[in-house]
């Protein structure tokens, strides 16, 4: 029985392969088991916990969902979430030795801090920017030469200007857009090339709304991405330099050593969630049998890492928000298929 | 074995010491590379040449006389190369830096001046600098102006530190002369000819003479053989002409053994037969076999056969005072080789074997071609003196005035930039000797600069000069050669290969006499005696009984610095023979010596070179280390490491990974790579986009490839550092993931990641360059360039001129498409000089539009425009037309592991799969690619780059070392890592677990020049031939696609008639032709002239080729005729 358990709700991780990676838990698969789909036991056992949350990052638990769900979450979060970016520039002078499409490209990438949620996606036939889909930048800048009269040969010192940073871009608000605050790139110090005296970039840069499917340089985040919770199990116990053994195969913190009342060390498991899954117990011949490692099939463990234009929570929520958008729009497109058909539709309750 | 107690008693603290080990040894490389450079070869040669060798040729051809006078004389004195300069208009020579000659399609050269005394009326004059033409200038030679240059001044001159050199700039183009191999000249090489005879020969070259001179056994006699003769010689013959008249001294020349007894016998008897017992007799015999008289001075016959012995035969041999007996000696000992070799004594000499091939370089080859030069020249000179000496003139004759300099420069310039080698006193005409240096990666060009090209002919179907030899270890490199009809003919150079230049042999015959060599013309063959024969250069010197004692005194006074430290010296006991070698072209390298089971550099000379109070030079004058050519080295005890050295060690290697060239330098763990995987990644090294150079945004290159932003390796290997491949790189690190992903990564396909695509990997900028001459043609017309075309309502440029500036030429930043023109240039339609002479004005000229279009799928932008003047005085415009390209399904990629791939699918960065971290890949390689190729290389250069990347630093992965996989493992294991490198990873199309675990991590990714947007190519209809009215071949013709003869034959064997039909003759080139059903003939518009009627004419379809063909036929009077019947008839 817990054998069946465990197949329905662990993947097992065994030296070579990964066992259990689907979810069978579907209606039907399992005799002795109500699978079928009920909100009650859903809300009862769906949980999201923060557990850690700041202006860039954040690690939640998701329990209880199938993957497929946590999935979407989290490729929505790469895809889906529409920020501001750079797409196009109008380079009225680069003097600079960095070719004008490369340079673009830089700029394209660089992550602008201002909300989308207030503007439009910029119509495909539209060709002059409106305050409503467009932010402009300009980035005017000359390198000089600094007056030194001593031989130094620290660029710094010897030139004015010769790192160009994002700080260096000035926003230009559009008319119509100066109620709008704090609008300029998420970091100060991002390098955008380095010049030399003589060389001189002028140029206007127009951010558009647009979706990370589209190009990597709207999603807004670095990465976000989950793990499911890890269990390890000690089929029997350690004790003494196996303990200490088997508290090094794992990460640290993972494997606590108490003493036995006998005096003896003996080895616990202290903290699963801290290991990373290196497996490295496996090499050891004599401890290989005895422990079993497992991670839970619906405990999803999300990482968001923001690129701070908008703080994770936030991203998590529109997330959620444009998957139920989809649902939605989903649940309406079966509506007008049936209606050809006559009714008789159930129609699906998930959130 | 010590006793028990014995070490007990030892002293504690020298039993605990380590065993001392000369810990960093390698670093004696970078030392020999920082005084030598990664192309010393070539510098050295040309070092040599400009400085040494071309004064020597002055000096023998130093007189010109003329016929004409006998008072007459012109003598060169002295010969200088001077420094690398242009002469401007007026005259005026400007110092030139190489760049300037690249950029403006210049020769890099400097004027070559003598200082001469000759002849003016009747007194003689002094004159000197006088110019005689102008030489080509190798990069970074002594008189190159980039010598000596820090790395700030040569940024000045816009050059690139790293760049090696070597290589010559001639009209603009980088040209390399490759490096030529060859088998040694005026050493005897006993080998089989075609019928299986036993046959010795030698190839004498002299400065005026080339010559292969063979003696050869056929039915138990000797020959001797040579082109000049029109029938072979016996040998008795020879000895008696050369004054060896007595039959017994002729066989003790030959040796006291009984063998030579009797192989000489029959050839005595011969000798008798033809009636030839005395010298003159023997001279008679020879002269009347002479093929070709010489013209000139009417001789007699032993005089001229006498000539040819002293000239001709074995010309190295000298003859002095027609004393013949040293050319005898050889003669026999050549005799005596083959005797030996057919008793068994010696073996066969194997001319693949490295000791016997020398190398000829750049110097050397210029050499040649500069002394047939100069000799022509002094001909012309000479033929000159002879016209105008006679003449009566109100000057006096002043042959200075007819001292151009264009023959020896034009001469020079073009053997360079064509490769055609014609020199004609050598009867030498070899081609391809020059290639333009390839500057598609820093590698490329490094790899071209120790290539080495075999004269051996690629079609022949020999194994033996392609196959690997063991005495090319370390010398050569085992991976570097490329595969096809070249394999193995081409190699490459190992790290520290070094080639000799030639030393003087004159000082050292008189050591080796000093050393007890006595005159073999003193001593008669001792039967059982020890006695040795010294050879200097092929030459006999003389002989020794204490070879051992002259060997290691040589030796010893050589490591002294009493003698080059190029010259070798190697017993021979089997031919009873000790070599000393000082000519050029021999291949050697550096060893550390090992004396009394010790090696003589120790780890204190290791700490004084880190710290530079030593130099590699200084190794050398110290004698800790020496060079050793192929042959010394087989004389040699070498360890491979110090733990190997035992009683018997001489010398010690410095580092094993130097058996390895440039190229395969670059491959990181390449001892644990199946061989050939190897050999291809040095193919595909040369291919790879990166860096050229840091001049490289400064070059105008015809084509130029540029990683936008390329990466130093994680695993890098010394070689990477010592060439400076991190600071050129060629490649980025991709996390790759080994697995399968769709169906799209079969064949080596690799799946990319859009979202790295996105953000720059694998984007590369392509560089080409468009130039146009704006010309002046020889009736004082010239070309024009005219300013963009208006339309006539709006005032703005019509589109085709929209790239276009003012002054008719494409602005820098400007974008260009397809067909639109980038220089609006017109020509006059009439530039060939009228013959009347015009009259009052000159009429308008009129012009025709030839303008400079852009031609290519996708637009370019302009980079820069260079608008200047060459040698010629013509307006030049260069342009540079940059496109900037992101990766494209088809694009090709390869790791440096000879695992070459094309993209088969680009996919978004939600659908990869990521590994607990988050991470994604941005290559997905399908695991299918390792069990076959063996690359284990590239699986250790994964976990090697993923150590690095969780430590933050760079492993290695030098050839034979490297950091070893336990301990890459361990850091692994360290940063939470599985100890394998394989990874938990999730599927991020499903979102559930993958159900094994993934080798995941970094690895080293090339992109190759071979990209999608080059070679696509598609037709409906298009452009035909003229004469076929068939469509074009080939891309770039816009061509149609062909359907080749076994495409043909499944269409027929399927019985697809109508498509045949269609394939090859409606969609190609029909033709409706009109034939005449009386006479079969082809008539035209119903009508056939043949029979003067149009009864019978119908039409028909054929292709417009076999029409062609009908008419070609008649044209050659044969009558094709077709007999045509009405289809309702058959």
């Amino acid at each position: 029985m817990s054998h069946i358990k465990d197949m329905r709700q662990k993947v097992q991780l065994t030296e070579h392969t990964v066992f259990n990676v689907n979810s069978t838990n579907f209606p039907g698969t399992y005799s002795d088991f109500d699978d079928v789909w009920s909100q009650e036991r859903f809300e009862e056992r769906f949980q999201i916990d923060i557990i850690s949350l700041s202006e860039t990052d954040m690690e939640f638990d998701m329990v209880g969902i199938d993957a497929a769900v946590a999935n979407a979450v989290r490729r929505i979060l790469l895809a889906e979430i529409p920020t501001m970016a750079i797409e196009s520039v109008a380079i009225w002078n680069n003097t600079s030795i960095i070719q004008d499409e490369v340079l673009a490209h830089r700029l394209g990438l660089i992550p602008i801090k201002a909300d989308a949620r207030l503007f439009e996606y910029k119509q495909k036939d539209a060709v002059e920017p409106t305050s409503e889909d467009t932010l402009q930048f300009s980035l005017k800048i000359k390198c000089t030469r600094n007056n030194v009269s001593s031989d130094a040969t620290d660029p710094n010192v010897l030139y004015k200007n010769h790192r160009v940073a994002t700080k260096d871009m000035e926003w230009v608000p559009l008319s119509g857009q100066e109620h709008l605050k704090g609008i300029r790139p998420v970091h100060e110090d991002i390098l955008i090339t380095t010049m030399r005296p003589g060389h001189e970039l002028i140029m206007d840069l127009y951010c558009v709304k647009g979706i990370g499917k589209d190009h990597a340089k709207f999603s807004p985040v670095a990465t976000a991405s989950y793990r499911l919770l890890p269990e390890i199990r000690l089929l029997r116990e350690f004790y003494g330099e196996e303990a200490e053994l088997l508290q090094k195969s794992f990460s640290p913190g993972v494997i606590k050593l108490v003493e036995t009342p006998d005096g003896q060390t003996m080895a616990k498991v202290a903290n699963a969630r801290l290991d990373t899954c290196s497996r490295n117990v496996f090499r050891h011949d004599e401890l290989k049998d005895d422990v079993s490692l497992l991670r839970v099939r619906d405990h999803f463990i999300f990482s968001v890492e923001s690129t701070g234009i908008l703080p994770p929570d936030i991203l998590v929520s529109e997330a959620i928000k444009t998957l139920m958008g989809k649902c939605q729009k989903f649940l309406h497109e079966l509506d007008s298929v049936n209606i050809g058909k006559g009714k008789h539709k159930k129609g699906g309750k998930k959130n | 074995m010590e006793s028990l107690e014995d070490i007990m008693r030892m002293d504690k603290a020298k039993l605990s010491a380590p065993v001392k080990t000369i810990d960093e040894k390698w670093k004696l490389l970078p030392a020999f590379l920082k005084t030598k450079g990664l192309v010393k070869q070539h510098i050295d040669s040309y070092n040599y040449f400009i400085n040494v060798e071309i004064k020597k040729i002055l000096k023998a051809n130093d007189k010109i006389l003329s016929d004409a006078d006998p008072n007459f004389y012109l003598k060169y004195l002295n010969i200088y190369v001077g420094m690398p300069n242009v002469q401007e208009s007026l005259g005026i020579a400007q110092t030139m830096a190489p760049h300037e000659c690249r950029l403006r399609d210049i020769t890099y050269s400097a004027p070559i001046t003598v200082d001469i005394e000759f002849v003016r009326g009747k007194q003689t004059v002094i004159k000197k600098n006088v110019e005689i033409g102008r030489m080509p200038i190798m990069l970074r030679s002594s008189n190159c102006v980039l010598t000596g240059k820090t790395q700030a001044e040569m940024a000045q001159l816009n050059e690139c530190p790293m760049d090696p050199g070597g290589y010559f700039i001639v009209r603009g183009t980088e040209k390399v002369i490759l490096i030529q191999e060859q088998l040694s000249k005026n050493r005897m090489i006993v080998d089989t000819d075609s019928k299986g005879n036993v046959q010795c020969s030698v190839t004498s070259s002299t400065h005026e003479r080339k010559s292969k001179t063979y003696v050869y056994t056929k039915k138990g006699k000797f020959y001797l053989k040579h082109n000049i003769f029109s029938e072979d010689i016996p040998v008795a013959v020879a000895f008696k002409a050369m004054g060896v008249a007595c039959d017994q001294d002729m066989i003790q020349l030959v040796g006291n053994e009984e063998e030579a007894f009797d192989a000489m016998a029959p050839c005595l008897e011969e000798c008798h037969q033809a009636q030839v017992f005395t010298p003159l007799q023997a001279l008679e015999y020879i002269s009347s076999k002479i093929r070709q008289r010489m013209y000139g001075v009417k001789r007699s016959k032993a005089d001229e056969a006498r000539d040819v012995l002293k000239n001709v035969i074995l010309a190295h041999v000298p003859v002095v005072d027609w004393n013949f007996k040293p050319k005898a000696i050889y003669l026999a000992l050549m005799a005596r080789r083959i005797v030996l070799t057919q008793a068994g004594k010696i073996k066969f000499d194997d001319s693949d074997y490295y000791g016997n091939k020398r190398l000829e370089l750049a110097g050397q080859l210029l050499s040649l071609l500069f002394e047939d030069l100069f000799k022509l020249y002094n001909m012309d000179l000479k033929k000159v003196a002879d016209k105008n000496i006679p003449k009566v003139r109100a000057t006096e004759f002043d042959i200075t005035k007819f001292m151009r300099p264009d023959p020896i420069t034009n001469g020079l310039s073009n053997a360079i930039s064509t490769g055609n080698w014609t020199i004609k006193r050598f009867k030498m005409d070899r081609g391809g000797v020059t290639q333009v240096l390839s500057r598609l990666s820093y590698i490329a060009c490094l790899g071209m600069m120790t290539r080495i090209n075999s004269q051996f002919e690629k079609t022949r179907k020999v194994s033996g000069p392609r196959s690997l030899q063991p005495s090319q270890w370390g010398l050569l490199c085992p991976s570097d050669t490329p595969e096809g009809e070249a394999c193995g003919l081409v190699k490459n150079l190992a790290l520290m290969t070094h080639i000799t230049v030639d030393v003087d042999e004159m000082p050292i015959a008189r050591i080796a006499v000093s050393l007890g060599v006595e005159d073999i013309e003193n001593l008669c063959r001792d039967e059982n005696g020890d006695f040795y024969t010294v050879f200097l250069n092929g030459n006999i010197l003389g002989m020794t009984n204490h070879y051992q004692k002259l060997v290691t005194t040589f030796r010893k006074l050589r490591r002294a610095g009493y003698i080059d430290a190029f010259v070798s010296i190697f017993p021979n006991h089997s031919h009873k023979c000790v070599y000393i070698a000082s000519d050029g072209g021999r291949v050697c390298r550096p060893y550390i010596i090992v004396q009394n089971e010790k090696p003589l550099v120790t780890s204190k000379h290791i700490v004084d070179l880190t710290r530079e109070f030593r130099c590699f030079e200084d190794f050398l004058h110290e004698g800790l280390v020496e060079y050793l050519d192929v042959n010394e080295e087989n004389d040699c005890m070498v360890a491979l490491y110090e733990s190997h050295i035992n009683k018997a060690t001489t010398h010690l290697e410095i580092e094993p990974f130097t058996i390895l060239g440039v190229c395969a330098g670059l491959i990181p763990y390449p001892h644990h790579n199946q061989s050939p995987r190897n050999t291809y990644q040095c193919a595909m090294g040369k291919q790879a986009m990166g860096t050229i150079g840091y001049n490289q945004r400064n070059r105008i290159d015809t084509l130029l490839y540029a990683l936008a932003y390329p990466q130093a390796p994680l695993v890098k290997s010394k070689t990477i550092e010592l060439i400076h491949f991190d600071k050129l790189p060629a490649g980025q690190n991709a996390t790759v993931a080994v697995m399968s992903y769709s169906g799209y990564d079969i064949e080596d396909a690799l799946v990319l990641n859009k979202a790295s695509l996105d953000r720059g990997f694998g984007r590369c900028l392509v560089y080409k360059k468009q130039t146009c001459a704006v010309k002046r043609y020889a009736n004082q017309t010239f070309d024009r360039i005219m300013g963009p075309k208006v339309d006539r309502d709006t005032y703005k440029p019509i589109w085709k001129h929209q790239a276009l500036d003012m002054d008719g030429i494409a602005a820098a930043g400007v974008r260009v498409e397809n067909r639109q023109v980038m220089v609006n240039k017109e020509m006059p339609t009439v530039t060939a000089p009228s013959l009347q002479p015009q009259m009052g004005q000159i009429g308008q000229t009129e012009y025709k539009e030839t303008p400079i279009t852009y031609k290519g799928a996708e637009p370019s932008y302009i980079e820069r425009v260079l608008i200047t003047c060459n040698q010629e005085e013509s307006f030049l415009i260069k342009m540079l037309l940059r496109q900037t390209r992101r990766p494209e399904v088809g694009d090709k990629f390869s790791s440096r592991h000879g695992q070459k791939g094309v993209c088969g699918l680009i996919v978004p960065q939600e659908d990869m799969p990521f590994s607990d971290l988050g991470i994604c890949p941005d290559i997905i390689m399908n695991p299918h690619g390792y069990p076959s190729r063996m690359t284990v290389g590239k699986l250790i250069e994964l976990l090697g780059s993923k150590a690095g990347v969780l430590e933050g630093k760079f492993h290695y992965g030098t050839a034979f070392g490297g950091d070893k996989v336990t301990d890459l493992s361990e850091v692994l294991i360290e940063h939470g890592f599985n100890y394998l490198g394989k990874d938990f990873v999730t599927s991020g199309v499903t979102g559930e677990p993958l159900s094994a675990y993934i080798y995941f991590g970094p690895i080293y990714y090339q992109k190759l020049k071979h990209m999608v947007l080059d070679k696509m190519h598609a037709r409906a209809r298009g452009p035909r031939a003229v004469l076929t009215r068939q469509p074009t071949e080939g891309r770039s013709r816009d061509g149609g696609l062909r359907l080749g003869e076994m495409e043909r034959d499944c269409l027929i064997g399927y019985g697809a008639s109508m498509l045949l039909l269609e394939r090859l003759m409606i969609s190609s080139d029909i033709f409706e032709v009109d034939v005449c059903g009386q006479c079969g003939l082809i008539g035209y518009s119903g009508w056939c002239q043949y029979c003067k009627s149009s009864k019978d004419v119908s039409t028909l379809k054929m292709p417009y080729a076999c029409k062609l063909l009908f008419q070609e036929l008649q044209s050659m009077n044969i009558v094709p005729r077709l007999s045509l019947k009405r289809y309702n008839e058959l």
